[in-house]
């Protein structure tokens, strides 16, 4: 058992940096993947629609933490070698995807029909519809939950040291194997979380309250 | 010559035959009003009209455009005919200008210095040439509708279909759309439909008066003599549901 110095708090900072880089670029892939299968969703297939909510239903039906050591051990075992880090941006992405997806779908779905019909009776095609009258509307509902969800995706990106990938918790983990400070160096990791969600939370709250006046 | 030629118009939704043989002729110029209890089919034959529900069965050529036609040309129909809904369906993330010139510019192709040029002489026709710059929220529902009239102005129509423009808006705040409607049905360049349970809008609009039964025309002619002496018992227990 060692005491705890400055150098222990720069490590818990790095992993901070790359629980961040991690969420972002989870949320950045995933936006990525939720906004195809919106537009997949609005050929209104049926046979893409019952793909997708198989696809959405496993990945929200499913623990992440379960989701995380498939991607990871699962496929090692299969014979794909995946490194920790790509492992858990792909999860994290997936995972995003599905969520985001019903987030979208749901703005766009609360948008009346009438807008889609005064838009065709003016002449608009539906690609014009959809992209001058439909997504300015659903974007402006959908901001505040996908800002939302970015919270909740910073804290399950804790998950993440199961993996071994040194993030902010598994950072957290390593110190207190050897300095054996839990308090401190959680109590530190709470407040990090903490200061890093807080913000986005009160963002998501502002921007709610704005788009609903 | 027409601007409407329907000939036994049928329509249903499911079992419901909402449409039970309409025939008719409008020509161009004619300002008509289409009354009848709801359910009777009037705003269901109105939105057959503009292509927004495709007819069952029977002839149906608007503008020019035959609707009957396995892929009729609605682009063309949308340019010539347009509609304003009871509920105004403005776009609330776009300013009252914005309305008004966004199908002019994606639709008509209009560079959007001409677009504006004419949104500014739309609004003005309706009494709005100092909201062009108001978001509908910022609007009341008379002004909204007023918009929503000056929307499909801009687009040149030689049809307006008008269905039931009046039923959403506080009674103080009907005049204001009458006045609108009376100015615009000076200009006998449009032939105008309007589907409306007001009789009083109705008379001052129109100078024909059809009234729906059950997805049938029961009564059809000059609104005063129509409206003067019904001739069948629905029209007559209408008037005097609605008169009472």
């Amino acid at each position: 058992m060692r005491a705890l110095n400055a150098g222990d708090f720069v490590y818990l900072l790095q992993g901070l940096l790359w629980t961040i880089a991690l969420s972002f670029s989870a949320l950045a892939a995933g936006g990525l993947l939720a906004a195809g299968i919106v537009a997949l969703r609005l050929l209104r297939s049926r046979a893409i629609d019952v793909a997708i909510a198989a696809y959405v239903g496993l990945f929200q039906g499913t623990p992440l933490l379960g989701q995380l050591l498939f991607f990871y051990f699962g496929l090692s075992i299969m014979g794909l070698d995946i490194a920790a880090f790509s492992a858990a941006v792909l999860t994290l992405s997936l995972y995003s995807a599905a969520f985001l997806s019903e987030i979208w779908r749901g703005a766009i779905a609360a948008i009346p029909r009438q807008q889609w019909e005064a838009g065709e009776s003016l002449g608009l095609g539906r690609l014009q519809t959809l992209t001058s009258i439909i997504l300015p509307q659903a974007l402006r509902a959908a901001i505040p939950p996908t800002v939302g969800f970015l919270v909740i995706l910073i804290k399950d990106s804790s998950l993440v040291s199961v993996l071994g990938f040194v993030e902010l918790t598994r950072a957290a983990q390593i110190i207190n194997n050897s300095t054996f400070h839990s308090f401190t160096i959680f109590g530190t990791v709470a407040l990090l979380y903490f200061a890093l969600c807080f913000p986005i939370s009160r963002l998501s709250r502002r921007l709610e309250a704005r788009f609903h006046q | 010559m027409t601007m409407i030629s329907a000939r036994d118009v049928r329509k249903r939704f499911g079992t419901l035959e909402v449409l039970k043989g309409i025939s008719l002729d409008i020509a161009p110029g004619e300002r008509v009003a289409l009354l009848g209890r709801s359910g009777s089919g009037k705003s269901t034959f109105l939105r057959c009209l503009n292509g927004l529900e495709r007819i069952d069965g029977g002839g149906l050529d608007v503008a020019g455009i035959d609707l009957a036609a396995p892929k009729p040309d609605l682009k063309t129909l949308r340019r010539r005919v347009g509609i304003v809904f009871q509920s105004f369906n403005l776009f609330p993330h776009l300013t009252a200008e914005q309305n008004v010139t966004l199908a002019q510019r994606k639709v008509l192709k209009r560079p959007a210095d001409e677009a504006s040029r004419i949104a500014a002489d739309v609004l003005a026709q309706v009494g709005l040439a100092d909201k062009m710059k108001s978001y509908p929220s910022q609007l009341s529902g008379g002004q909204q509708q007023r918009v929503a009239i000056a929307r499909s102005l801009a687009l040149s129509p030689t049809l307006m279909l008008f269905d039931e423009i009046t039923s959403a808006l506080d009674p103080e705040l009907i005049g204001e759309v009458v006045g609108v409607l009376e100015r615009l049905a000076a200009n006998r360049d449009i032939t105008m439909v309007l589907v409306t349970h007001q009789l009083g809008f109705a008379r001052s609009i129109a100078s024909r008066t059809i009234f729906m039964h059950e997805g049938r025309i029961l009564e059809d002619g000059p609104a005063e003599s129509v409206m003067g002496t019904p001739a069948t018992v629905e029209f007559k227990a209408f008037l005097s549901a609605v008169l009472t």
